[in-house]
């Protein structure tokens, strides 16, 4: 959404302090303009971003419609930057009306070299705003200045799609999660999926057949096998499973994992057809004769369903695709909430990773 | 891990934000109508939208228009295009809608049920389940108990494998004595925990956040007594008038628009014991146990604790604006209340001495729904005036709307040589700290019957006790002759209203 109310302040060669000084600054003058204009104070967001791709990460933040942070720090990384430069705004959507009142958004983009970045964090620490949670975002990689900004965020977002490692995306995913909160935007994906394999075996007459799933397979995005692998990994942390390694097979991934009354056979499947990343479809199977499948389609998920007695049955499960955008407002929004399955999930799906 | 033998809890539900609903087939009784259009539609394709509706869903629409499925399908989807809060999806509406049935008739025709039934049936045997049954009454409240009964003798009631809730509009009743009628008539064929009476308010998340704000915060629960609590301001007020509801407001008026639910509803919020636990039937409990401690007013006691009064012309938002009884559809002679004011007390240990005084009306000077808690003054004080606004007692103020938020009035020094007090505000917009859009009052609501969770709808009890406090106000008042006490639209309401103030109380400036 552009914004229609901006106030705006740069300088080269600067320091965090001024920085800091002048975003005061610009808030007063905002309040003193119209008292009707209040700085959000939800969450801190800072990235770290290369300076050539800044342009890119810039559109996607812009599309994460509501969920915007209230203060938005972008740290974009030059290889050969010896000083600091920077541009801070606030912005306001609306005009504020009388008896309302209008949000300000305050965004710092700081141009860093990467000289800066064991050090990231004497930068980042007086531009934040105390006291809200800060969530830390590094889309291009950078770990280390990841790392080094571990002290000040209370939350990381990453999305294990995009390290092209499925072993090494699990693993650093795991290792931040236990120094910080994990929002992952793999893990998103699956929200839609999860929410209906636990709908379906929601009845009381049904939730035993819980026990008796036989098969599951899981259809994504060829570049998207993170997010499969952690939809298993929920099945097995929820469901009490022993998993073991998936090993490659007809171009994906299959495998076993050890349930209390028998094996579970599992698949993962690339599906080249599906234009979005995240997951395509998902089959279900128990010894006691069920069968679900959930795929992407018009309005919603289309569900297939046969009983015991092999009576079958299709229906949409409403719902709109959130889209990219979507995926990354919706993980901005999560920064405030905690999901106590991912962290199982995650160390479930480690295990099947070959 | 979690072992799925230890438990019967569903394993897969821990960590989702949105639990499952059992499959639903929902039946909106007077589907043509206003309040299906604006908000019951739109609102089933926002929980659609966002995947919140339950995993199989279905929609009966019955009403007396003679219209055929299609016809209804393209009612819905004008309603739903024009009044959802965001721009529907092409292809979410149509799967919504792909299925959607209507069902013609007046509602004490009993074939209308026996083609309901078949209906109902057919999605059930399309399922291969037997699907819970929601059936939503938003029609005129005297077709309440002509519906209830219908269902009631075509067996639609109860259904062995699945449950059968009713949802039941305001107003639930019109008197004491009608509340208790449609409860007899509507207990005769469902049970209590099958019915749902909606009060929208509650629906929203400012009224529920109340509970959060007294629940959830230490900081005020050991003042929130007779002991450091002076008063207690709840004011509904709006800058418009009655616009085209004539015909309904006029046999309404302010106390049962809005009184008898809304604002009864916001009092036991803040008067409330905090519940065992949110289950409905506890937090309901604890509401009805304040409104049982507000006597109910004797005729003679009602001229002292209660001001009603009628918008005269004025000026509004900078515009001249007609009276009352000016309005179109308004009878000349209306003895009707554009505003209604009360003092009540809540006579029990934590509150006994504590008035709380109620105000709400039509063409006030602006829109604004707040609950104000003004502290006792402190015991002494050591400062003089001097020239200033001086020390005031502490007010906490809850607003509703438009800006929802809690506003704290502290003394502070004024900068300078000399020691002089003013009133300086510390304020929280809850707009400015949470990142959702709140849902519509009515997604809320629908999620919850759906799913059987009945905490935000008002008991037979409640509705009753409600009515037993607001009902000789409403026989007196129509017992009296007018003309009622005229006040200038866009003023502060009726100077009578001053009258129910006790030692030196004030209300607040709208």
């Amino acid at each position: 959404m552009p914004a229609v109310s901006d106030s705006r302040w740069s300088a080269q060669g600067t320091t965090p302090g001024e920085i800091e000084a002048a975003m005061r600054d610009m808030l007063k003058e905002r309040h003193a303009e119209n008292e009707s204009f209040a700085p959000a104070r939800v969450l801190n967001m800072v990235c770290v971003v290369d300076k050539a791709w800044s342009g890119e990460i810039a559109n996607r933040l812009r599309q994460v419609g509501r969920y915007h942070a209230s203060r938005t720090v972008v740290l974009a990384v030059e290889p050969e930057r010896e000083r600091l430069d920077a541009v801070a705004t606030i912005a306001s959507d609306v005009h504020p009306k009388a008896g309302e009142f209008a949000l300000l958004r305050e965004t710092v983009i700081v141009d860093v070299g990467e000289k800066h970045l064991p050090a990231l964090d004497t930068i980042v620490d007086p531009l934040v705003v105390t006291d809200l949670p800060t969530v830390l975002w590094s889309p291009h990689g950078h770990p280390e200045a990841v790392d080094v900004l571990l002290g000040l965020a209370q939350v990381v977002l990453l999305d294990s799609v995009d390290e092209p490692d499925l072993h090494e995306a699990l693993d650093r995913a795991l290792e931040l999660s236990r120094k910080a909160y994990v929002v992952d935007l793999a893990w998103l994906r699956s929200t839609p999926w999860r929410e209906r394999v636990a709908a379906t075996f929601d009845p009381e007459h049904l939730r035993p057949d819980l026990r008796t799933i036989s098969a599951v397979t899981v259809r994504h995005h060829p570049d998207s096998t993170a997010a499969a692998v952690l939809l298993i990994g929920w099945l097995a942390s929820r469901l009490d499973w022993q998993p073991s390694k998936l090993i490659p097979r007809n171009g994906g991934l299959a495998g076993k994992a050890h349930a209390r009354r028998q094996d579970v056979d599992l698949r993962l499947e690339p599906d080249p057809q599906l234009s979005v990343r995240g997951l395509a479809g998902l089959t279900l199977e128990t010894a006691s004769g069920r069968y679900l499948a959930l795929d992407r389609g018009p309005g919603g998920l289309r569900a297939h369903y046969r009983n015991r007695k092999g009576d079958e049955r299709e229906w949409t499960v409403l719902g709109a695709s959130r889209g990219e955008p979507g995926i990354l407002g919706e993980g901005i929004r999560q920064a405030l909430l905690r999901d106590p399955t991912y962290t199982p999930s995650l160390e479930a799906a480690n295990v099947l990773v070959p | 891990m979690t072992a799925v033998a230890a438990t019967a809890e569903n394993p897969l539900i821990e960590g989702l934000e949105r639990l499952p609903i059992h499959p639903t087939t929902l039946v909106i009784f007077g589907a043509t109508g206003d309040l299906a259009h604006r908000k019951l539609l739109p609102a089933l394709y926002n929980l659609a939208h966002e995947g919140a509706l339950p995993e199989r869903f279905h929609l009966v629409g019955v009403a007396r228009s003679d219209h055929a499925h299609e016809d209804f399908k393209a009612i819905a989807r004008e309603a739903i295009g024009q009044f959802s809060r965001r721009e529907p999806d092409p292809a979410v509406l149509d799967k919504l809608l792909e299925d959607v049935r209507y069902v013609p008739g007046t509602f004490d025709d009993p074939s209308v049920y026996e083609t309901l039934a078949g209906t109902l049936d057919e999605f059930d045997t399309a399922a291969g389940m037997r699907m819970n049954r929601c059936f939503y009454l938003s029609t005129a409240p005297a077709f309440f108990p002509v519906i209830v009964r219908h269902l009631g003798q075509r067996k639609l009631c109860h259904e062995d494998g699945a449950d059968v809730r009713v949802v039941i509009e305001k107003p639930f009743g019109t008197t004491l004595a009608e509340a208790e009628q449609l409860n007899r008539e509507v207990l005769s064929v469902l049970d209590e925990h099958q019915v749902f009476r909606i009060d929208h308010y509650l629906g929203k998340e400012t009224v529920q956040n109340m509970m959060a704000f007294r629940f959830a915060n230490g900081l005020f629960e050991p003042v929130w007594n007779r002991n450091f609590i002076d008063h207690v301001q709840i004011t509904a007020a709006e800058d418009i008038g009655i616009g085209s509801r004539a015909g309904y407001y006029d046999s309404a008026g302010a106390l049962r628009d809005l009184i008898q639910n809304h604002m009864l509803q916001l009092l036991c919020h803040v008067a409330m014991e905090p519940p065992v636990n949110f289950t409905a039937d506890e937090v309901r409990n604890e509401k009805v146990k304040v409104l049982h401690a507000i006597h109910a007013p004797t005729p003679d006691d009602i001229p002292y604790m209660a001001v009603r009064g009628q918008y005269a012309e004025g000026e509004s938002g900078g515009e001249h604006v007609v009276g009352y009884l000016q309005e179109e559809g308004v009878p000349h002679d209306s003895n009707t209340e554009t505003y209604a004011a009360l003092r009540l007390e809540v006579d029990n240990w934590r509150w006994a001495g504590v008035p709380f005084y109620l105000r709400t009306g039509k063409r006030l000077a602006r829109k604004v729904t707040e609950v104000a808690v003004t502290l006792k003054p402190v015991p002494h004080l050591a400062f003089k005036q001097e020239g200033s606004l001086g020390v005031r007692p502490n007010q906490l103020i809850l607003t509703m709307q438009p800006n929802e938020g809690v506003s704290l009035s502290l003394g502070a020094k004024i900068p300078g040589t000399r020691m002089r007090i003013r009133p300086v505000y510390m304020e929280f917009l809850y707009g400015t700290s949470f990142l959702s859009q709140s849902p519509e009052a009515y997604e809320r609501l629908i999620t919850d019957a759906m799913r059987g969770d009945a905490t935000l709808f008002t008991r037979n009890d409640e509705v009753e006790a409600q009515w037993r406090i607001c009902d000789p106000i409403v026989r007196a008042w129509e017992a009296a002759p007018g003309p009622l006490p005229q006040y200038e639209a866009g003023s502060q309401g009726p100077a009578e209203a001053a009258s129910l103030m006790l030692d030196g109380d004030e209300w607040r400036m709208i």
